[in-house]
């Protein structure tokens, strides 16, 4: 089921990301020739463990492996149509394809309304433009108008977290990279994103890559779903299918599906069955 | 006996029975204090942007003061030799971003920090090599800075006090305010402060690197060239001015190394109470010339207490 090498990308393909390789430090290597696109105004999801490249994926799709001396080594990027690898986060931002970081990553000690601020920083088109989208973003986070003023380092999690999708929002993306929404988040905070996405995708059209590690809420959210173990795609379908999955049932919703087993069977079960060969 | 009494009542009766002389000696510190505080400020704005500790601040001073005397030397006049430096600054900030700063990006700080000596050897030789190595008089008339001195007589005394100086702390004034309005109001300032903060995030949202260090270095640049001016003023443009630029140093320890407001008091803190030392207890005890290390040995003491400095910026970190 593993996606072949180089798949040809789709009229409605906004992102496709062809066999990339990375390396680290010039000696670390991480994605192992990854495959995978996103539809225009679709919601993909990328699954996987601790470590599995997730992150490592969304970095080179944003263009900021660099400043972890990171590096494409093989494989080529391509959004809406064109290569990207050789651009700066800057330029790409620009062409509206903007990473959400995990652990949200907002500036600690400016206030909440000017990290949104800073999301439209590569925007032209205007000072009136921008202050409508402000006040969209605080239509979709009406928590975040009434913490407008405060220190973003002294919100909450949740908060946080809706800012950095607001800062991304800000910057009129076609596309957001977000990355480990979930993480650290109540469950109920985690919903309220999930469906605050949702919502965005709907009515704003913006395509989403999502990278998780809550199989469970990114597969119900998502309409396709890659599973990503280190560093090669082990897996994909549509979010349904992968749902129903024994295979990821047993691994990543840890819902085993034949009663208990030994711990020794379940060894046995996942030597046997282990999708990296 | 005598010995404390000379440290800790004399120099107090000295003050009280002389409040005149003692108001000539605060305004002398205070001057002093916000030109150190205008360098200091230089460092904090480059640090807080790229976490480079520049080293060449101080010597970016002087080169600039240079430029504009030079310019004028060659036949430039005086108001039109300002903008002149200010393009010749704005290019050394670029030619700076791309030689140095860019192909070293990621690099770790100390080589980053090796980098900046390399920038200050530079800036020393190739001023000289242009400019010449002798001590310059600032232009100050041409610029039109008044030059007379206005004598006051409070408690029956006698304060003078220059119109130059006078100049200078308006300059700093209006040029310190003018800074923490772009940096608080503008998109671009906002964009600075955000970089400050969080390196990653900044380039996540797309501000780019390299625009936003061409600017913070010719800020950086225009701070230097009102500093020379300033100072020029009082004491010549040569490369003598370094050792005073040096001064920044403990004026960053002082104040911590990314606060604005932390390098304005640090820099009147350091400017005043140097002065007051060395007429209070180091001319009468240690003979004088107390000037070149005090504000050293009071960094020391604050790093000892106080190692982020006495504003540092707080971590924010929730539990």
């Amino acid at each position: 089921m593993t996606t072949p090498a180089a798949v040809p990308a789709p009229a409605d393909t906004i992102l496709s990301v062809n066999n990339i390789e990375v390396i680290y430090d010039h000696v670390i290597l991480v994605l192992k020739g990854v495959s995978l696109s996103v539809p225009r105004g679709g919601i993909t999801a990328l699954l996987g463990a601790n470590g599995a490249g997730k992150t490592t994926t969304l970095k080179a799709i944003s263009n900021l492996l660099h400043a972890e001396r990171g590096e494409v080594t093989k494989g080529s990027i391509v959004f809406e149509g064109e290569e990207v690898q050789a651009l700066s986060p800057n330029d790409l931002v620009r062409r509206g394809c903007i990473q959400v970081m995990e652990g949200r990553h907002c500036f600690g000690h400016l206030s909440v309304e000017d990290n949104l601020l800073t999301g439209a920083f590569t925007r032209r088109d205007g000072h009136s433009a921008i202050r409508d989208d402000l006040e969209m973003v605080y239509q979709y986070f009406p928590r975040l108008k009434v913490r407008r003023a405060s220190m973003a380092g002294y919100t909450s999690g949740g908060e946080q977290q809706m800012t950095a999708i607001g800062r991304a929002l800000m910057s009129r993306p076609k596309m957001i990279l977000l990355d480990e929404p979930s993480m650290g988040l109540a469950p109920q905070l985690v919903e309220e994103i999930f469906e605050i996405v949702r919502k965005l995708n709907e009515e704003q059209g913006v395509s989403f890559l999502l990278a998780e590690q809550n199989t469970n809420i990114a597969l119900r959210y998502a309409k396709y779903g890659y599973i990503l173990e280190s560093g090669r795609i082990v897996l994909d379908g549509e979010a349904r299918a992968l749902r129903e999955n024994e295979d990821v049932k047993e691994f990543y919703l840890g819902v085993g599906g034949e009663g208990r087993k030994s711990f020794r069977d379940v060894k046995h079960y996942k030597r046997r069955k282990r999708w990296l060969a | 006996m005598d010995f404390l009494h000379s440290i800790l009542v004399k120099p107090f009766a000295d003050m009280a029975s002389a409040p005149d002389f003692l108001i000539q000696v605060l305004w002398e510190g205070m001057v002093s204090g916000v030109l150190y505080a205008l360098i200091a400020l230089g460092f904090v704005l480059i640090f807080k942007s790229s976490r480079i500790f520049n080293f060449a601040q101080g010597i970016m001073v002087v080169f600039a003061a240079l430029t504009l005397v030079g310019l004028h030397e060659r036949g430039v006049p005086a108001l039109l030799a300002v903008p002149l430096t200010l393009v010749v600054m704005f290019f050394l900030a670029v030619g700076i971003e791309r030689v140095v700063l860019r192909p070293l990006v990621n690099q770790p700080d100390i080589i980053l920090f090796m980098a900046t000596i390399g920038i200050t050897l530079f800036l020393i030789g190739f001023g000289e090599t242009i400019f010449g190595g002798e001590n310059k008089r600032m232009i100050t008339q041409e610029l039109g800075i008044p030059t007379g001195s206005y004598i006051f007589e409070p408690f029956g005394g006698f304060v003078s006090i220059e119109q130059k100086d006078i100049t200078a702390v308006i300059g700093a004034m209006v040029l310190v305010a003018g800074l923490l309005l772009f940096l608080n109001k503008s998109k671009m300032g906002r964009a600075i402060r955000a970089l400050g903060d969080d390196h990653q995030a900044a380039l996540s949202v797309g501000i780019s690197l390299s625009t936003i260090w061409v600017l913070v270095w010719f800020i950086a640049g225009v701070i230097a060239l009102v500093t020379g001016i300033a100072w020029g003023a009082r004491a010549g443009v040569s490369f003598a001015l370094e050792v005073i630029a040096y001064k920044a140093l403990p004026v960053l320890m002082l104040g911590g190394l990314e606060s604005v407001m932390g390098a304005i008091i640090g820099g009147l803190m350091i400017g005043v109470l140097e002065k007051l030392f060395e007429i209070y207890w180091g001319q009468p005890l240690l003979g004088g010339n107390t000037e070149v290390w005090f504000a050293y040995m009071l960094a020391l003491l604050v790093l000892l207490f106080r190692p982020q400095g006495l504003f540092g910026e707080k971590i924010i970190e929730r539990v």
